[in-house]
């Protein structure tokens, strides 16, 4: 199973630069936390906990947003991408390890985020934990695959937001739904398939987008 | 095209419910469908491009959806118009339809700003496929998301039973959607030649230095 060997690699290499760095995690966690004490304000006094749980997902898309913006980086700043393209490893390994380490980084900041959103907000079930779980998941897969995409490029920050919105629009619908509507199983099964999906789109095209 | 208008100005029957702002309909749905189509042609042509890894497809892939987004315009303005005389507003976040269309639209104008960032290549070509194939996978998980989050008073004019619209209109609605696929096809072919031309313009004049 060395093809499993190599995406554990990865993921470790992720993790490991990201603990000694230290910088997209933090920035994450505050991003996220002011994004939520800035919705404190502009939720309009009435405004009824509905309201609370769409912007709670705004917050996810962009904090996710902002770790994806950060993603592929290190791989690009020293030519490390070149070597693990040469690497005799299957490319795809590259995109599902870097999916998974992101996917830590969002969980860990929404750790964080999730009890002050209950704290300033309002409560979460079961249903909505599921939905954000299973959004997060989808997030990363295809914001992976993005992110590389706009990192060739030249205008990268202004570009991620731009791929990422329109595939985020149903996994903000899916999570939302979750959170709110008394038929929450439907919005998971639909995230479901979302993630199903669309891994398996991202991760069959990651060698297309990598290679030169 | 001209046969196509008169017919939908002249011909056709009045709508009884809605009259004269009907008509629209003969030019805003095959817009529509057209737009849908050249989304899905460009899809097929990056698969094959994917598959095949001929440079030409890229071209063309590129092409299918310039023109599919031309055609979006298009259905979003038709499409407000109609609903401006028929149901007295512009936009409606309600509409199942309406909101898909709009998401599917922003795909594609950000596959513009993907495009136009990346280096001429083999990768843009490839990263240009490779979006435009999930941009025709997004069409049916937000039509789910976009039903999942509720509404219902698009006119569904075809429906299992078949076309609810009486022989005149539906005749009318044939020959419009022929002009306006017919449309679509020359402008693609004109797009197409002209990219060509430039490609190779370019390539002269690189080998000529």
């Amino acid at each position: 199973m060395t093809y499993f060997a190599d995406v554990a690699a990865l993921t470790r290499k992720d993790l490991k630069v990201e603990l000694r760095a230290r910088d997209t995690l933090p920035a994450m966690l505050l991003f996220v936390l002011s994004t939520l004490v800035v919705f404190r304000f502009a939720l309009p006094q009435g405004a009824g906990d509905d309201a609370a749980y769409g912007l709670l997902w705004v917050a996810i898309v962009f904090t996710a947003l902002l770790g994806l913006g950060r993603a592929w980086v290190p791989e690009q700043e020293h030519g490390v991408l070149d070597g693990l393209v040469l690497a005799p490893c299957d490319r795809s390994a590259i995109w599902f390890g870097k999916t998974l380490a992101t996917l830590a980084f969002l969980v860990a900041a929404q750790v964080v985020a999730l009890p002050a959103f209950v704290l300033f907000f309002a409560p979460l079930d079961a249903t909505a934990l599921a939905g954000v779980v299973l959004a997060d998941v989808g997030i990363c897969a295809v914001g992976s695959l993005m992110a590389a995409m706009a990192a060739a490029g030249r205008a990268r920050e202004l570009l991620l937001p731009l791929l990422m919105l329109p595939l985020a629009i149903p996994l903000v619908v899916g999570g939302v739904g979750a959170a709110v509507s008394p038929e929450g199983e439907r919005y998971l099964l639909f995230l479901a398939l979302y993630d199903g999906v669309f891994a398996v789109l991202s991760w069959a095209s990651f060698e297309y987008v990598i290679t030169e | 095209m001209g046969l196509a208008i008169f017919l939908a100005l002249l011909v056709a029957p009045e709508d009884l419910d809605q009259g004269v702002s009907q008509r629209i309909f003969y030019i805003h749905v095959p817009v529509a469908l057209t737009a849908y189509f050249c989304f899905g042609l460009g899809a097929w042509k990056a698969l094959v491009l994917l598959w095949r890894g001929e440079e030409r497809y890229d071209l063309e892939s590129y092409v299918a959806i310039h023109q599919g987004t031309i055609f979006g315009v298009l259905t979003l303005v038709t499409g407000s118009i109609w609903a401006k005389a028929s149901w007295g507003h512009w936009w409606l976040w309600s509409e199942d339809q309406l909101v898909l269309f709009l998401v599917l639209f922003l795909f594609y104008c950000a596959y513009f700003m993907l495009r136009f960032s990346l280096e001429e290549g083999p990768r843009r070509a490839r990263s240009s496929a490779v979006y435009a194939l999930f941009g025709v996978v997004l069409i049916p998980i937000s039509f789910l998301a976009i039903r999942l989050a509720e509404g219902l008073i698009h006119p569904t004019v075809f429906t299992r039973e078949g076309p609810q619209m009486s022989g005149s209109m539906f005749a009318t609605f044939c020959v419009s959607w022929a002009a306006v696929t017919l449309l679509a096809y020359v402008l693609y072919r004109v797009e197409l030649a002209g990219k060509r031309l430039d490609t190779d313009l370019r390539e002269l004049r690189e080998a000529l230095q």
